[in-house]
């Protein structure tokens, strides 16, 4: 029942938000806090709930939920939630909640529509991570696009409209691609079955024929790639991430590409282990790009968002290797960076926005000296800039390293390539520092340093990003059988591995 | 006592200056001055009492294998990979943390009034104690993994300690460049550990090592291949060549942090990096043979260098660049120990020269250039002193100094070990030249002849306590090691023997090695010599030389550290702007923006047909009729 709740709560919440929206903008605010910390408390509950139990015989998951939706179709409405779709679940509740804080004083016009919307695209994402029928879980896909795009096409900067649209075609694209692709699956299945079903549990191990298996499994690859986003197909990010409230930048960074990676985890590989073992070198080659270009481009911007929105392609590479080495090291340092880079990546945006409510502008170049009137906030900002060059005693170290580890065996290039990025990394995370908090003071106006409100959004971004470097087994140990049942169904794409 | 003693954790050790950071980060703002002077100070200083106690009960009860073992969590457990979060202490991490603790507090007393004006002075001792936190848990770690948790948390606080006064752009860029290259370095020790890991299947130091040494043939690709790039970790953080260039400009920090970091302790992180990791070294004669090449050469290049900066910092930080070139000489030909050795006493002077340095600058309004100096030897007699114990220390002044027994141990196996070679040993002794002059040349010109500026700052008790307390160390702290004419001491290498192994002599003639140390006295006091000459008595040599075409040219090669900056310049820096800059517009957005061009030619181009005109419709209907009567037609 509380996977149902989990996704009724912030549909439901969000309607009552735009109606509370109508009286009163402050109401409404209350309002979309109190359910998105409902959501959290569901999360977590759900989490102390399996903490440490063992999986049974029955299969990784947790909890499942089945009802039959549309019988004739063989469409049902199948949620359950195994270790790796639970954590993604906390995350979706922690990131909530602070994406209703950060938008507390943001938002002034048409703030109960603006909630709905924050909370609808929570509710699609709870749902992505824990539909487990095909045609449900591309319905929860679509979901959690069409109140982004509303996010950033009303509330976002300037250039809104086209960064929304561009979101928008590129998502849909890759989206009707995976439905082609759900389509001649489940078409397949039953000419070899007889029977006709979405169900993810009856499809795995559906034989398919060599060159369809390839372009069908290439059309849940491009879908998720693009989320994730994988170069070149990650243009639209950073139009996106740059236009969008700082709310909808952290949603886009901290939940919506671990959607992409989700899906690559949970349906690209084990439904198609064979097609899957074909693409390793692509894949690979295309996860190095994107950390060495994405770096590379983020030294190259000037705009402090667009700046972190390429330091997301460059952290997403490395999610990208970590799925094509296919093995436990590579696979649970994979989970790790997904969960490491959403709360690093996601306080690197939150406190860009707070930078922009208080000078107005993104712009590195009319920034510099801050730390002078902002020390915390400049403390806090050098915490993620460290934690986004992967320092030890981060959470992203161990997602990274772990991530190395696993893919050494692998392909030796690709390892040191990837490490060549991590020294990009470091470059240009330093100068996120050097260009606005250090460096000669170039704003004249006062500036106040973090709130209360910010202080309480930021103290537990900072206490997870370093209970993860610290103490990752406490999570690890959470998704640990998941993925033991992924090698159970795919024990691996490539000759080698520990 | 002893076994009360026992009953102390070693995780005391490094958890106190880390508490001290947690403290000074939350509320140092909010504290008054003092406050956050005791808990910096207080910090480290508890640590160093608790590595008294730690190491009393080391030394008393011996902890089987020479190494006790104090597991706290464990920190990542996937599959085979199981990493604890667990310290070690045997007599190598002992050395260490002893001169990390005792030094650091020395250095945090000296800038609790150093920095006792600056804006920044909690933030300070946050970033200092988190340093000394962080070396610590390098050099007690257990584990490779846990070893680089350190190595790169102390390349964080290098990092915020050079760009302390973070308004100035130049110290920024210093911060950077520190950071960067060291990064670079830590990418090749990076893959080292992964070697190591794939086929050891372990990172703990101790089972990595003896697998290497029961399974890796010597001279074996692996062995070397693996020694090769923990050489490149190494020399990255030890700033030896080719990775030395961020060091000299690593001086824009506040002094005490030259003193603390950039001379005595992290600096030498690469030393006992390869210190800890000989095993995989013996196992590869060729990476040994690299190690005293590398060493030598910067010994020798650095120590050039020294020789014609104008700023007593950079003086300094060259002289470090080159010591350490000693050290890893050391280590090169097999001399584990009186690598150590040197790394001990050059950090009790080095840290007294930067700490008296420092006074100096403190006194003349922050003026570094040693010829606006002069004459300080009566305005500040105590540091003149102590200045003076120091230099001679590091010129290695026979039997009175600790410089010299440590020193001397290096050169004498780089003769005689079986990895040594008489011009290894002839390096070592021109550097000794060269030390000799280039320190004495600081002596000169900063403490003798005419005063140039206005003292108007004496240093109080708490800068010259710990000049005193060193430059004590830095006399005596060699008589812990003796040559066999001279006492005879061995209690350091007694005591590190059980963790590093001895030296494998090809040469044990005692009456070469007299006739060696004879030598390289004499080289020493002609250095000396030569500065006496050329600075201290009137001379118009230096000038006549710098007025020659090559003396020119070579005073300013050796001015930029051998051009190496805009070396790197040209091969790396400009390349990867230029590429950034090119790209800066993302081409592959190009390709969307394409589809989308096209696409939207194309319905302009089609909703042009729709026009309103009958005459143009007709048209269309009778070509489209025709067009599908020829299809029909002729298929």
């Amino acid at each position: 029942m509380t996977l149902v709740l989990l996704i009724l709560v912030p549909l439901i919440g969000g309607f009552a938000a735009w109606i509370a929206g109508r009286r009163s903008a402050d109401l409404s605010r209350w309002l979309s806090l109190a359910v998105a910390l409902v959501e959290l408390v569901l999360a977590l509950t759900l989490w102390a709930r399996h903490f440490g139990a063992d999986v049974g015989s029955g299969g990784p998951w947790l909890e499942v939920v089945q009802r039959p939706w549309i019988p004739e179709l063989g469409i049902s409405f199948i949620l359950a939630v195994d270790g790796l779709s639970l954590l993604m679940i906390v995350l979706t509740g922690f990131i909530g909640v602070m994406a209703v804080l950060v938008s507390w004083r943001e938002i002034e016009s048409r703030v109960g529509v603006y909630f709905a919307c924050l909370l609808w695209v929570l509710a699609g994402i709870t749902g992505v991570f824990m539909a487990l029928d095909l045609f449900c879980f591309y319905f929860f896909w679509e979901v959690m696009l069409i109140p982004m795009t509303f996010l950033i096409g009303v509330w976002g900067h300037e250039r809104r409209i086209y960064a929304a649209v561009k979101f928008f075609i590129f998502t849909l694209v890759g989206g009707l691609l995976m439905l082609v692709s759900i389509l001649a699956l489940t078409f397949t299945h039953a000419a070899e079955t007889g029977v006709f079903t979405f169900a993810y549990g009856e499809l795995l191990g559906t034989p398919v024929a060599s060159p369809a298996a390839f372009w069908i499994m290439l059309g849940f690859f491009v879908a998720f790639a693009v989320k994730l986003p994988a170069v070149p197909i990650h243009n639209w990010l950073p139009d996106a991430h740059t236009e969008a409230p700082t709310a909808g930048s952290l949603i886009l960074a901290a939940l919506l590409l671990k959607t992409g990676a989700y899906g690559l985890i949970r349906f690209v590989v084990p439904l198609f282990p064979e097609a899957s073992a074909t693409m390793v070198p692509w894949a690979l080659w295309l996860g190095v790009l994107g950390i060495i270009y994405g770096g590379v481009l983020a030294f190259a911007q000037t705009d402090l968002k667009r700046l972190v929105a390429y330091t997301s392609v460059s952290h997403m590479g490395f999610v990208l290797i970590g799925v094509y080495s296919w093995n436990e090291l590579a696979l649970q340092g994979t989970v790790m960076q997904m969960i490491c880079h959403g709360i690093s990546t996601g306080s690197l945006f939150l406190i860009v926005g707070m930078l922009y409510e208080r000078i107005h502008t993104r712009d590195v170049t009319r920034m510099g000296g801050l730390w002078t009137q902002v020390p915390r906030l400049g403390g806090v900002a050098m915490i993620f800039a460290m934690a986004s060059l992967g320092l030890p005693g981060t959470g992203n170290f161990v997602g990274e390293f772990l991530i190395i580890f696993g893919v050494f065996p692998v392909n030796i290039a690709v390892t040191v390539a990837a490490l060549l990025g991590i020294v990009a990394a470091t470059i240009y995370s330093l100068r996120i520092i050097q260009t606005t908090f250090h460096g000669p003071v170039a704003i004249a106006v006062k500036i106040e340093d973090m709130n209360h409100r910010e202080l309480a959004m930021m103290a537990p971004m900072i206490i997870v990003i370093v209970w993860l470097g610290l103490w990752p087994s406490t999570v690890i140990a959470t998704f640990e059988p998941a993925m033991e049942s992924l090698f159970h169904l795919v024990p691996q794409l490539v000759i080698g591995g520990y | 006592m002893g076994d009360l003693l026992c009953s102390l954790p070693i995780w005391l050790v490094p958890a106190l200056p880390a508490l001290g950071f947690l403290v000074l980060a939350v509320i140092g703002g909010q504290l008054p001055r003092r406050w956050a002077a005791v808990i910096g100070t207080g910090s480290v200083g508890l640590s160093a009492a608790a590595t008294l106690g730690v190491a009393a009960c080391f030394l008393r009860h011996p902890p089987a294998g020479g190494v006790r073992i104090e597991t706290l969590w464990t920190w990542i457990d996937v599959g085979s990979f199981e990493i604890g979060f667990s310290l070690a202490l045997d007599a190598l991490s002992l050395v260490m943390i002893f001169v990390v603790s005792f030094v650091g507090f020395l250095i945090h007393l000296y800038s609790t009034e150093y920095m006792a004006d600056d804006e920044g002075f909690s933030r300070f001792f946050a970033y200092m104690n988190l340093f000394v936190a962080f070396m610590l848990m390098l050099v007690l770690a257990d584990n490779l993994f846990l070893l680089y948790l350190g190595w790169e948390g102390v390349g964080l606080c290098s990092y915020l300690l050079i760009g302390f006064w973070y308004t100035d752009a130049a110290n920024g860029a210093a911060a950077q460049k520190a950071f960067i290259v060291t990064r670079v370095g830590d990418t090749a020790m990076a893959v080292a550990l992964l070697l190591l890991f794939k086929h050891a299947g372990t990172l703990d130091v101790r089972q990595a090592m003896a697998w290497a040494t029961e399974n890796w043939a010597p001279g074996s690709t692996m062995a070397v291949v693996v020694a090769l790039l923990l050489l490149g970790g190494a020399v990255g953080k030890s700033a030896q060549l080719p990775l030395q260039t961020w060091l000299p400009d690593a001086m824009a920090g506040p002094t005490p942090v030259s003193a603390l970091i950039h001379a005595a302790t992290m600096v030498t992180a690469g030393v006992y990096l390869i210190a800890r990791t000989h095993a995989v070294f013996l196992l590869a004669p060729p990476a040994m043979t690299a190690v005293a090449v590398v060493g030598a050469a910067t010994l020798l290049l650095a120590g050039c260098s020294a020789l014609v900066q104008t700023d007593i910092k950079r003086v300094l930080a060259y002289s470090t660049i080159s010591q350490i070139g000693y050290m890893f000489l050391g280590l090169g030909v097999g001399a584990w120990s009186a690598a150590v050795f040197h790394l001990m006493t050059h950090a009790f002077f080095k840290a007294l020269l930067f700490l008296a340095a420092g006074a100096v600058i403190l006194a003349l309004h922050h003026e570094q250039d040693i010829f606006k100096m002069g004459g300080l030897r009566k305005r500040l007699p105590a540091v003149f002193w102590t200045f003076l114990l120091g230099s001679a220390s590091l010129a290695a002044l026979p039997v009175v100094t600790a410089g010299f027994y440590s020193k001397d141990l290096i050169l004498w196996a780089a003769w005689a070990s079986s990895a040594g070679a008489p011009w290894l040993w002839a390096a070592g002794a021109i550097g000794a030249l060269l030390t000799a002059f280039y320190s004495f040349r600081l002596v000169f010109i900063v403490f003798f002849g005419d005063e140039k500026g206005h003292v108007d700052h004496r240093p109080g008790l708490k800068i010259v306590l710990p000049l005193a307390v060193l430059a004590a160390l830095s006399v005596v702290g060699g008589f812990v090691e003796t040559p066999g004419w001279l006492g005879h001491v061995t209690a350091f290498s007694h005591l590190t023997e059980s963790a590093l192994p001895a030296v494998d002599w090809a040469v044990t003639d005692h009456h070469v090695e007299h006739r060696l140390q004879a030598v390289v006295a004499g080289i020493t006091l002609l250095g000396v010599l030569a500065a006496y000459l050329l600075y201290l008595r009137p001379s118009s040599i230096p000038a006549a030389v710098k007025a020659t075409a090559l003396g020119a040219w070579l005073s300013r090669f050796w001015l930029s550290g051998w051009g190496f900056d805009a070396l790197y310049d040209r091969l790396f820096i400009r390349p990867f702007k230029g590429l950034a800059h090119l790209l800066r517009g993302d081409p592959f957005d190009e390709i969307s923006a394409t589809v989308a061009r096209v696409a939207e030619s194309g319905h302009s181009a089609l909703s042009r047909t729709q026009n309103g005109r009958i005459r143009t419709y007709a048209f269309g209907i009778g070509v489209g009729a025709v067009i599908a009567a020829a299809i029909v037609v002729l298929t």
